[in-house]
């Protein structure tokens, strides 16, 4: 794992392009590779996800439920329990990877994730709202994590707007509106019941627990809108990572670029939190190991959702395992594991950092 | 040393007539003081006239109305003045040591570390009277800060204000995570910390003060020591060094006096923010760059604030109480963002 800065002096690569017109793409044969590897690593921990747990399944027998039906017990453990679950955990870690690296490559800060700026602040107020006037635990507290997510980007957006905006502005209105959503969160927990208060604070945590198929359409959905959006707006995020003044010069669309981007970013992270609370550090680690796996100075969106969905099925696996008996959320094992993670990458890479 | 650096700093300065004006300034922060803690211990669900107030402390009567006053509006204004004087100090003397206007001990990750020691301690050791958590959470304040220092000032450019901010949110993410985790795991502690947590100043008994206050007195005495040495720091540090100013015992120095100050608000009151932010700025409109003048009236506003915020906490929402934390975290926020979108935040 070399820093991304000095590896992307002579890189390994075939250019592609289609005849005819004049499109065409640099492929680097590391990042395929990395992409490869990474997608047996979800895979394998995927599988895993499904065969582990209460009641142990060989990989045989689940590959048998899969195609088969396999006997009564191991397919109602699989379809109806574990499948969705790890579904959940691929997609909302997909979801965390891409969205964290949109937001950390937009304000050029490693440390910029919705973890830290208010986005999943603002859901995590939003849902505890909900949890304490009564809305449920399926869809309804879905749509409200989804409604607080969004309008917290919303309004970091309009308080960073100051005829136009810069990504450092946007993460210290974050900051400020991430201190305020906590606040109200911590005052919601007060005026809840013990037991209520247990609820809320699992899901502010994050966890797979209890996700069923209900909890997979919504993301389903939500990620179909939104991978497109990611694709198209993807060239703008890489001619915005250089800096506000030479993408100018450049003819990208600085503001519009950044709006774009970041309701994207927003909404993955919301959906993403809708689903399974806000997993603690998936999106601020993910970008950060994937670009250091990847070796290319810019942002690396597939291989960071790639990496936010292995770190999500093994840690579900982890805090499933850890105690026997008892379920821990997998946030507590995201953030166990990726507080070290952070700390190490932050004291040797902060040199991209932009100052004030 | 002191009087040169005073007149290199502030050299316009006319003598008597500056002189004259803070003495008027410090009566009338002393007289709005007064007045905020005779109206803190009037004010809640039941009005007591502030001449029945005075005759209650001096001669306690035995009756309900006196127990009110001794037993709970006493120790929750007393608390209101040490911590607001307490978080003020520490958030100027950050703002002057990093000199950063962003610098607070809620942003910067101190209360949170504080907070973590003491959760940790609760949860996991059972230690559950203040005497015996207060130096966990020193403790856990002393880890934060370094940390968010060491990750705040690595790589190129130092520690510019962003990036210390940005630092000082990371780190309180993480050790937030640490602290739902061992919430997680023990529900009993939950229900403790759900009234700790929201940062109010009726969580402990007023015998907990004797053995806090040492804590404050002598971050107090710390605090006062480093000012002169903060405006020569404001200079830059290579001047400072120049000056012959040991930079990094002074840094040391002001980082011992804003973990005890703040560890020690944390212990008795719960994590406040912003109070450090806030306070220091308004000072500093008012007395200009000279850092012992800044420390001297954040001691004084800084309660202020924070009754103030108390007294409309009790009001706001009668008969029940909203905790000072968030009616001051709702001014700062505020504060906070308008701070960060007015200036081009340049360093102090």
């Amino acid at each position: 794992m070399s820093p991304p800065a000095q590896a992307s002096t002579v890189v390994p690569g075939v250019v592609v392009s289609v005849p005819g017109t004049r499109a065409s793409w640099l492929v680097r044969v590391r990042s395929v590779l990395v992409c490869l590897l990474l997608s047996a690593a979800v895979a394998g921990a995927f599988a895993l996800d499904v065969a582990v747990g209460e009641l142990d399944l060989p990989l045989s027998d689940v590959a048998a439920a899969l195609v088969t039906g396999g006997d009564d017990v191991t397919a109602l453990v699989v379809h109806d329990l574990r499948l969705p679950r790890a579904l959940v955990g691929l997609l909302v870690g997909a979801a965390f990877g891409v969205s964290g690296a949109i937001f950390q490559s937009l304000t050029r800060n490693p440390l910029a994730s919705p973890d830290v700026i208010g986005v999943s602040a603002g859901a995590g107020t939003a849902a505890t709202a909900g949890l304490l006037i009564g809305a449920g635990s399926g869809l309804g507290l879905q749509t409200v994590a989804l409604v607080g997510g969004l309008g917290s980007a919303l309004l970091i957006y309009l308080l960073a707007w100051n005829g136009g905006t810069t990504g450092f502005r946007i993460v210290l209105v974050g900051i400020g509106v991430a201190a305020l959503c906590g606040s109200v969160t911590t005052y919601l927990l007060l005026k809840a019941g013990v037991y209520q208060a247990q609820q809320a604070l699992m899901w502010l945590t994050g966890s797979l627990n209890a996700r069923g198929w209900e909890h997979v359409g919504p993301l389903v959905v939500g990620l179909a809108v939104l991978a497109p959006a990611v694709v198209v707006l993807a060239p703008w995020l890489r001619g915005l990572q250089l800096g506000d003044a030479p993408a100018q010069a450049l003819g990208y669309p600085v503001q519009l670029a950044r709006i774009a981007l970041l309701a994207v970013a927003a909404a993955l992270v919301s959906v993403g939190t809708a689903a399974a609370g806000p997993v603690a550090f998936v999106a601020l680690v993910s970008p950060q190991i994937a670009v250091r796996l990847v070796g290319t100075p810019g942002p690396a969106l597939v291989s960071s959702g790639l990496v936010g969905s292995a770190v999500v099925l093994f840690g579900d696996v982890l805090a499933r395992e850890a105690l026997p008996g008892t379920e821990l959320p997998v946030g507590v094992v995201t953030g166990a594991l990726g507080a070290p993670v952070l700390l190490w990458l932050l004291s040797r890479a902060n040199r991209s950092g932009v100052g004030g | 040393m002191v009087t040169s650096e005073a007149t290199s700093v502030a050299p316009h300065r006319p003598v008597l007539p500056a002189g004259r004006a803070h003495a008027w300034a410090t009566l009338g922060c002393l007289a709005l003081l007064l007045l905020l803690s005779l109206l803190s211990v009037a004010l809640g669900t039941r009005w007591i006239p502030p001449d029945q107030v005075f005759t209650l402390l001096l001669h306690p009567d035995g009756s309900e109305v006196a127990g009110i006053v001794r037993q709970m509006r006493l120790p929750r204004t007393l608390f209101g003045l040490l911590v607001g004087a307490a978080l003020a100090v520490a958030g100027a003397l950050m703002q002057g040591l990093t000199r950063n206007p962003l610098a607070d001990p809620g942003i910067l990750g101190v209360t949170a570390g504080a907070s973590v020691g003491i959760v940790l301690t609760t949860a996991v050791f059972g230690v559950v009277s203040v005497h015996g958590y207060v130096w966990f959470g020193l403790a856990g304040a002393v880890v934060a800060t370094a940390l968010v220092y060491g990750l705040g000032s690595a790589g190129r450019g130092g520690a510019t204000p962003a990036k210390l901010a940005l630092a000082g949110a990371a780190v309180s993410a993480l050790l937030q995570s640490l602290v739902n985790a061992a919430l997680l795991v023990d529900a009993a502690a939950l229900g403790d910390f759900r009234f700790w947590a929201v940062g109010a100043l009726t969580g402990q008994p007023a015998t907990t003060l004797g053995s806090i206050l040492p804590f404050f007195a002598a971050g107090a005495l710390l605090a006062a020591t480093t000012a002169p040495a903060l405006n020569t720091l404001a200079l830059g540090e290579d001047i400072a060094r120049g000056f012959g100013q040991r930079v990094h015992l002074v840094r040391l120095r002001g980082a011992a006096a804003v973990t005890l100050l703040a560890g020690a608000a944390v212990a008795l009151c719960g994590p406040i923010a912003f109070v450090g932010l806030v306070v220091p700025h308004v000072v500093r409109a008012f007395t200009g760059p000279d850092h012992r003048w800044i420390l001297w009236y954040s001691a004084l506003l800084g309660p202020c604030l924070l009754l103030a915020a108390d007294i409309a906490g009790r009001l706001l929402t009668r008969p029940d109480e909203l905790p000072v934390g968030i009616v001051v975290t709702a001014l700062g926020a505020p504060f906070f963002v308008a701070l960060v979108r007015r200036r081009g935040l340049r360093e102090l």
